[in-house]
């Protein structure tokens, strides 16, 4: 167990030290730092000042360091644009992200799970037969697409729900949130269903798929032949292997949700940080883009993570060694 | 006796499986039409388009924001109504199609080329060269697609002049699109390589003598084309998807080329004043188009796997 | 009175092309504690039978035919929920790969008390101790600590027990066992076919096993069916249908089967089996292609071929400090010299190393110690890879699988002229179509197999076609890897019978490596005995079979299916022993 994890974890640096290194990239080499901070009128010693006073001549390892050090204690200096702390900028608009992720996770989960062992076990049935087919016009739409029809029918035709922003939002202290009212609540519908539809599709295509495959294995074959009802073969031997792959896909899955946001966010103009890294890329608003980034990057660990805990605390292969005899 | 072999190999394409599965599958049938005619409207469209929607001096403002021709107060030239410059939406649509398609099938080209050449090499030489592709794979992996192409959009937006990222714009769409989408290939092909590689087949060349350039051309490439040929279909609907939705967040191709997802962007202002149907028939020619070729990689996944059915 | 009666079964499977009749007309009686043998090659349709029997034939498989009675009861037409009360209950079934027949992620205990508690209605309490004294009455060794472990943690072998212990739990009357010894190593086979007899005789359980495999039919069945292309065509005593069988295609399947105890000289050939009755033409060296420049330098007077302290490890784990490496010694010190025209045995079980001694010495793997010289020249010590060509024309291997030895996607014409163009063993590309066309007549294919594709053959035409492509060298060595292991019984007496054939003509040297000691003793001059990646033994055949010194090669040959009482009818018999 212990080396398992160990390994995971060191992988898990790695990628973080690789993406702080694009980021690092990105702000030194492809934004000017000096330029964004400094009017038309510094003149040329001036700037060299500056820029040895921001060590900004040191080697190259020296300034990544300090960049990873600064990026670990949330500071990613200032946004070109805002001409605000970019750590500000990103803690204003994580909640707002962070609600519409999560609640399209669990919507995707809570139906693509069920519905993925359904079309597997019903394979021929008329419901099963259909959703599959509406899961591939499902994958078929792209996000944007969805936001549009749900804003034309609901929004635009219907007249039922809001279809810009967050709504009212509620705040904490150290979290805003729209979940408390009722403007957030109906201002969350249309953004999390839009959300949540692609990769619900996904999860349960992906669940149907690797469930059939699970159903032809020789140990369900002998479940079957022992007489088993197909309650204990489907759900506890099936199931149960269904998920140790569809563990580890669902999770990538759950990972890109928060980069799915981005067009959702600005489908509905949803106040979140996706909306602030789209508006920072046509801007060239580099601080932002390698923050967010960062960010991210940070949350694909935290879930890949998750995801191998899972993963050991099914699968018995991982856990207990092999003793053959 | 060259024609001969044709002919023979003719006969046995008739006879087989996949030709059989295709014909006796309706929605196949129908999506294969589907994409034809769309790939063939595209590509003629200077031919076969009413209007020539890039052609300035043909605009005329009095044509503004006409619905479709079945609506109250459509006109029969627009058969699917204009735009708020009086561009004919239709004659819209059969350009950006085109756009649409050509960044598309350029991204799959330019990925399957790197993918399949990185995964070729990763599975068959393996050791520290294989490690360090498959590293990189990971850490992509850890990112979506559509999260990459935007970042590298951004990049060459920085690194790049103002007034020549326009005339780059495609390129660098293409790019980043093919960029992220190389590790499944790169994935798929070194398992299927590896798997190939050590078969006996692979095992008597070697004892043959054969080197290990031949042995991947000739004997490891065309056995692992399978796998490689449903990725790229069902790629090429993601990639239509991705240039669309690079477009309609406004860091796709260039407002003077538009690509479907750019008309559907440029329409979206329009939604809340009703003139629905600029937004609504590029993203039906779009979901159509993806749906019919995404059909098709499903059908080829199946056709090609006998038993997963 | 008669346990399980099949009459007149006949299972059909709609396919794209008509009907396809797996099985037709076929009628087996089984009583209690009595096994019956149902035997056959590959496409025989026996395992159906068995699935129609336990009512799990694949779909879109249907029984078109006939009736299966269970104490005289019907239970071929019972609705799913009838059927599924009979499954594991009264009727058990032993699956063939006990590597994939469990749940990977339950453990021992749950799989069996589950079952248990459905069939027996015991409480959870008495299923446990049930399911303890169960595995105890497989013979797996601390039945209290193991039932808590998962599958993984069992070797193959005790998964299998694990498997019978599942099909018995619920003291079932009927047992349907197909090929349950086929995925394991010949002495765990013999410890199995022991524990399924016991178990039958003590049980009263009437128990069909289904096998391609004469010896385990002449091990533990009291009667036998013999089927051929979906049919019965004998059925009878074991002894009687082993000693004198009636019907021509039984005789010709006991003719094919290879002997411990005597050596053939040729197997006979049957025109029951598929394609080549007749014996293809010689050939004549002193005309031919294949005689043509056999121009391998100067004749030493040493061995052709000579193995010194011969031994390859392989990283077990890639730790990062040497002294955490562990390494596996797949072969370890090995040594032997075939001298030029003998052909010398490797016999081992799995995991023995044979197997990768060939590849050592075809230069697929590189030693990590010793020397292996070929005409006395020490290939170990060539770097530079083109200057091995030579030396790669002269040793050519034939591999196990004939499935993935071929490239699929290539003709055969190309796959068996691909070596000639590459050493430019003729000119031009006529002259190659010929010489291709040639060969594949000579390995008994006939010239038109070079437009096919390989999909387009049976296991034993691939065979000939892997062959046709190991002589397209001229080869002087030839490697031959369990070259009809993957084969039937029937096809696999043709193969060897076309390389004793090539060999007496073309005087090859062979290295000829089986898990299969009646095998070995058809084929080979002298022989060597491996385990665990060491050589323990080399004696002449007659010698070893005879007289073998090392007590692991006695164990094998003890082991090994002796077959008396075997029909010794039409054989072409060279020298005959007392069994081993």
């Amino acid at each position: 167990m212990p080396t398992f994890i160990l390994k995971r974890l060191l992988q898990s640096v790695l990628v973080i030290l690789t993406v702080a290194l694009i980021a690092f990239s990105l702000f030194r080499y492809v934004g000017d730092p000096i330029n964004a901070m400094v009017g038309q009128d510094t003149t040329l010693a001036q700037r060299e000042e500056l820029k040895e006073r921001l060590g900004l001549n040191d080697p190259f390892i020296v300034q990544y360091a300090r960049f990873v050090v600064n990026a670990a204690q949330g500071e990613f200096g200032m946004s070109y644009r805002h001409r605000r702390p970019v750590s500000e900028l990103l803690a204003e608009r994580l909640p707002a992200t962070l609600e519409l992720s999560i609640v399209s996770m669990v919507l995707a989960l809570a139906l693509g799970v069920p519905m993925g062992v359904y079309t597997a076990l019903k394979r021929n049935g008329v419901l099963a037969k259909t959703f599959m087919t509406v899961s591939l016009v499902g994958v078929s739409l792209p996000t944007f697409l969805i936001g549009i029809l749900l804003i034309l029918v609901f929004g635009v035709w219907l007249r039922w729900l809001p279809t810009f922003g967050r709504g009212a939002v509620v705040d904490l202290g150290w979290w805003t949130t729209g979940l408390l009212t009722k403007s957030g609540l109906q201002a969350l519908i249309l953004p999390a269903i839009t959300l949540a539809l692609f990769q619900m599709t996904l999860i349960m295509r992906l669940v149907r798929s690797e469930m059939l495959e699970v159903l032809r294995t020789d140990f369900i074959k002998f479940a079957r032949a022992r007489g088993l009802p197909d309650r204990l073969v489907n759900f506890r031997h099936a199931l149960k292997n269904t998920l140790v792959p569809v563990i580890t896909i669902t999770g990538l899955q759950l990972g890109s949700i928060i980069a799915f946001a981005i067009i959702t966010e600005s489908v509905f103009q949803w106040p979140g940080m996706g909306l602030l890294f789209i508006q920072a890329i046509s801007t060239v608003d580099i601080p932002v883009m390698a923050a967010y980034l960062c960010l991210i990057a940070f949350f694909f660990v935290i879930i890949n993570l998750v995801v191998d805990l899972l993963y050991f605390a099914v699968d018995p292969r991982l856990r207990v060694g092999r003793a053959l005899g | 006796m060259p024609d001969l072999r044709l002919s023979a190999r003719l006969r046995a394409a008739a006879d087989s499986d996949l030709w059989y599965s295709f014909r006796t599958s309706p929605v196949t049938i129908v999506s294969a039409l589907t994409t034809l005619v769309l790939v063939a409207a595209a590509l003629a469209a200077p031919v076969i388009a009413p209007h020539n929607p890039f052609d300035l001096a043909s605009l005329n403002i009095m044509n503004a924001g006409l619905p479709p021709v079945w609506d109250a107060g459509g006109e029969a030239a627009f058969p699917l109504g204009t735009d708020d410059q009086g561009r004919d939406v239709l004659s819209a649509i059969l350009y950006g199609a085109r756009i649409s398609l050509l960044v598309g099938f350029a991204s799959v080209v330019f990925s399957v080329v790197l993918g399949v050449g990185l995964g070729l090499v990763s599975g068959y030489v393996g050791g520290r060269v294989d490690a360090v592709i498959m590293r990189i794979a990971d850490v992509q992996l850890s990112f979506p697609a559509i999260l990459i192409a935007l970042l590298i959009d951004g990049v060459a937006r920085g690194l790049l002049p103002h007034d020549m990222h326009g005339e780059v714009a495609l390129y660098v769409l293409v790019f980043a699109i093919g960029i992220s989408g190389w590790v499944q290939y790169a994935r798929t092909v070194r398992g299927a390589a590896m798997v190939e590689s050590r078969k006996e087949y692979v095992q008597a060349a070697r004892i043959i003598g054969i080197g290990p350039m031949t042995i991947l051309w000739r004997h490891i490439l065309p056995n692992v084309m399978g796998p490689v040929l449903v990725i790229a279909t069902i790629h090429l609907a993601i990639a239509i998807i991705t240039e669309a939705t690079l477009s309609f967040l406004g860091v796709g191709v260039p407002p003077t080329t538009p690509s479907l997802g750019t008309l559907i962007r440029i329409g979206n202002d329009y939604l809340f004043s009703g003139e629905w149907w600029i937004t609504i028939f590029p993203g039906i020619v779009l979901v159509l188009l993806v749906l019919s070729v995404n059909l098709l990689g499903d059908w080829l996944r199946d056709a090609l796997n006998p038993k997963l059915r | 009175m008669s346990l399980l009666d099949v009459k007149d079964l006949r299972v059909e499977f709609p396919a794209r092309r008509g009907l396809f009749v797996a099985v037709d007309g076929v009628t087996l009686t089984v009583r209690p504690g009595e096994i019956l043998g149902v035997v056959g090659e590959s496409g025989a349709g026996k395992s159906t039978i068995g699935n129609a029997v336990i009512g799990l034939l694949e779909p879109p498989g249907r029984i078109g035919a006939g009736e299966i009675r269970l104490e005289g009861r019907r239970i071929d037409d019972l609705d799913e929920a009838a059927k599924r009360r009979i499954r594991g209950r009264r009727i058990g079934m032993i699956f063939q790969d006990p590597l994939t027949s469990l749940d990977p992620l339950q453990t021992i205990e749950s799989q069996l008390v589950e079952t248990i508690r459905l069939h027996l209605g015991l409480d959870g309490a008495a299923a446990r101790a049930r399911a303890v004294d169960l595995l105890r009455q497989v013979g797996i060794p601390d039945p209290e600590l193991r039932v808590k472990q998962y599958p993984h943690q069992f070797s193959g072998g005790m998964r299998q027990r694990v498997v019978i212990a599942l099909a018995l739990c619920a003291e079932p009357e009927v047992v349907v066992a197909d090929e349950p010894t086929t995925a394991l190593d010949v002495s765990i086979q013999a410890q199995i076919l022991d524990l399924l007899k016991a178990l039958c005789r003590d049980r009263k359980v009437g128990m069909i096993v289904i096998t391609h495999d004469m010896g385990v039919i002449a091990e533990i069945t009291d009667r036998v069916a013999v089927m051929y292309r979906g049919r019965v065509v004998e059925e009878g005593p074991t002894a009687k249908i082993l000693g004198d069988p009636d019907h021509a295609y039984t005789r010709a399947l006991i003719g094919a089967v290879p002997r411990p105890d005597v050596r053939l000289h040729r197997f006979p050939y049957v025109d029951y089996i598929e394609g080549i009755a007749t014996k293809p033409p010689a050939i004549d060296l002193r005309g031919h292609w294949l005689g043509k420049a056999r121009d391998f330098g100067a004749k030493t007077d040493g061995p052709l071929l000579a193995v010194e302290g011969l031994g390859i490890r392989f990283p077990m784990n890639n730790a990062w400090l040497e002294r955490n490496r562990r390494y596996l010694d797949a072969v370890k010190d090995v040594s032997f010299a075939i001298a030029e025209g003998e052909t010398f045995g490797l016999v081992g079980e799995s995991g023995s190393g044979k197997s990768t001694v060939a590849r050592l010495i075809t230069g697929l793997y590189r030693p990590t110690a010793g020397r292996v010289s070929f005409n006395g020249t020490d290939l170990t010590a060539i770097t530079r890879d083109r200057d091995l060509n030579p030396f790669r024309r002269q040793i050519q291997m034939i591999f196990q699988d004939p499935f993935s030895s071929l490239n699929p996607r290539m003709r055969v014409l190309d796959i068996v002229a691909e070596p000639i163009r590459f050493h430019r063993l003729a000119s031009g590309r006529d002259e190659v179509e010929r010489i291709v066309r040639d060969l594949l007549d000579h390995v008994g294919l006939g010239a038109k197999a070079a437009e096919k594709f390989p999909h387009e053959f049976s296991g034993g035409q691939r065979q000939r076609i892997c062959i046709a492509r190991a002589l397209a060298t001229r080869p002087r060595f030839l490697v031959c890897d369990e070259p009809t292991s993957a084969l039937d019984v029937s096809i696999q007496a043709q193969i060897l019978n076309l390389l004793k054939d090539l060999q007496e003509e073309l005087r090859l040297t062979m290295l000829f490596i089986s898990h299969d000691l009646p095998v070995i003793r058809q084929m080979c001059d002298r022989v060597g005995v491996m385990r665990h990646g060491r050589l323990l033994e080399v004696a002449a055949t007659e010698d070893l079979f005879e007289r073998p010194q090392h007590p692991y090669t006695q164990e094998l040959l003890r082991l090994m299916p002796h077959f008396e009482g075997l029909s010794h009818d039409n054989l072409d018999v060279e020298a005959v022993g007392g069994a081993g």
